[in-house]
């Protein structure tokens, strides 16, 4: 008799490279750890070109250059150059302010392909007060002319919550302006900054019932123009979402100093320790790791996840809002109606809204 | 009749780890079968489908005819995702 062994492990598809920490905007709904990675922890040049060459080897298609702000680090260019040469679809996760065309351009001769660029608001001055950054804005429109100058694909990228959430339309038709084939419209996921700022952020239900609305109604008007992803808010949900498709199923995150995650905010889960790029080769990451393996699969499951129905569907939702909301990264995600713990979502409602924000820079 | 063309943000890749042909572009990675990667190795935006079609039925000797309908569903699933051009 055959007795069955775990499900074999498939190759990760996505990369998530945290090149720095370091950014020049201090937007409140920061997803970032509270905790920042310093300069002189960040891994150099040549490091960053062997954890995407072993990246490419693993199985990762799709490599994810991500900060803080990318374009930070000077060698952006040469990482980029890399990730062509190993055959990575590179996608340039930025706010922008820091690249000019001059700079875009030699990016477009390393290779790159795609440019996900974030607004923070339609309205100019309202966008620089929630970025803390006077001219951002402006900068991001001069930048989205650049990509399509050098011939680049580009997502618009919009983090929703209180401050922005009746802009919505006009954040649509900005992107459709700014020449976006894709617009990523993402409620404000709790965590890092966003969950210290929650009371100052969250709309009420009658605003994000309003968003669903104006998301379904453009994206019947923008069908075959411009793809929109929609990032539904977890706090007003009756399921919890497959937080990145699952643990350790499809994407890694490197950290600045080199650590690896199954997600960007997992070092917030005590008990965990992170094998590095510089100890161990993402391979032996990938498939070994204690991290990675700890809430793999299903085996880690309690109820009401362990007998559900969905849970490969959801995989039990996302580690690091159990943990923040419970104090147990291992139980249900409360964003579950199925969770004993959903009460704390409901209460947390109860008490938005405050008024403002704990920003990230004086 | 205007020759297709894969987009500039899409890119064919072989996949060594999974052994398949992958075309790649933003926050998207479709698995490609035998038939789409033979169709997309050739759009080279000079080929319209009548000549595409007739160089795949040459190749794999088969009629034209069927052929081209194949071409014309894989150009236009790849046009609506905007993976291909015009």
């Amino acid at each position: 008799m055959n007795v069955p062994g775990p499900p074999a492990i498939p190759p990760p598809l996505g990369l998530l490279a945290e090149l720095t920490h370091r950014c020049p905007l201090g937007c409140p709904y920061c997803s970032n750890p509270v905790d920042l990675e310093r300069r002189n922890a960040e891994l150099d040049t040549a490091t960053w070109q062997r954890v995407l060459r072993e990246a490419a080897a693993l199985g990762v298609l799709q490599l994810h250059l991500s900060g803080g702000e990318p374009a930070a680090r000077p060698d952006l260019e040469a990482i980029t150059a890399t990730a062509t040469e190993v055959g990575l679809y590179a996608n340039l996760i930025t706010s922008g302010v820091l690249l000019d065309a001059a700079r875009l351009k030699a990016l477009a001769a390393a290779g790159l392909p795609h440019v996900q660029l974030s607004i923070q608001h339609a309205d100019a001055q309202a966008a620089d007060r929630i970025a803390r950054f006077r001219g951002a804005h402006a900068r991001k429109l001069a930048l989205a002319e650049a990509v399509h100058a050098a011939g680049m694909a580009l997502t618009v990228n919009a983090v929703l919550h209180r401050e922005n959430v009746d802009a919505l339309e006009a954040m649509i038709a900005l992107a459709e302006r700014m020449g976006a084939t894709r617009l990523e419209v993402a409620h404000t996921q709790y965590h890092g900054w966003a969950l210290r700022n929650r009371a100052a952020l969250m709309p009420d239900a009658s605003q994000v019932a309003r968003s669903r609305q104006i998301v379904a109604g453009a994206e019947r008007r923008l069908a075959g123009r411009m793809a929109i992803d929609f990032v539904t808010p977890d706090y007003h949900a009756s399921r919890p979402k497959a937080c990145m498709g699952g643990w350790g199923r499809r994407f890694l995150n490197v950290t600045p100093s080199g650590a690896v995650l199954p997600c960007h905010a997992a070092e917030s889960i005590p008990g965990l320790s992170f094998d590095r790029v510089t100890e161990r080769s993402l391979e032996q990451i990938w498939y070994g790791s204690a991290a990675f393996n700890r809430f793999r699969g299903t085996g880690w499951m309690s109820e009401p996840c362990r007998s559900c129905e969905r849970r490969e569907l959801d995989w039990g939702g996302c580690r690091c809002q159990a943990l923040a909301l419970t104090g147990d990264a291992a139980r249900t995600d409360p964003a579950c109606a199925l969770s004993p713990d959903r009460r704390r979502l409901d209460e947390a409602l109860a008490v938005m809204p405050a008024e403002g924000f704990a920003w990230r820079r004086p | 009749m205007s020759a297709p063309r894969l987009s500039p943000h899409a890119r064919l890749h072989y996949d060594r780890r999974r052994e398949s042909w992958v075309l790649l572009a933003p926050e998207r990675v479709l698995v490609l079968d035998d038939v789409a990667y033979a169709i997309l190795r050739r759009l080279d935006g000079q080929h319209d489908v009548a000549r595409l079609a007739a160089a795949l039925a040459e190749e794999y000797d088969a009629p034209a005819s069927a052929i081209a309908e194949d071409v014309r569903e894989v150009l236009e699933d790849l046009r609506r995702k905007g993976l291909v051009q015009p």
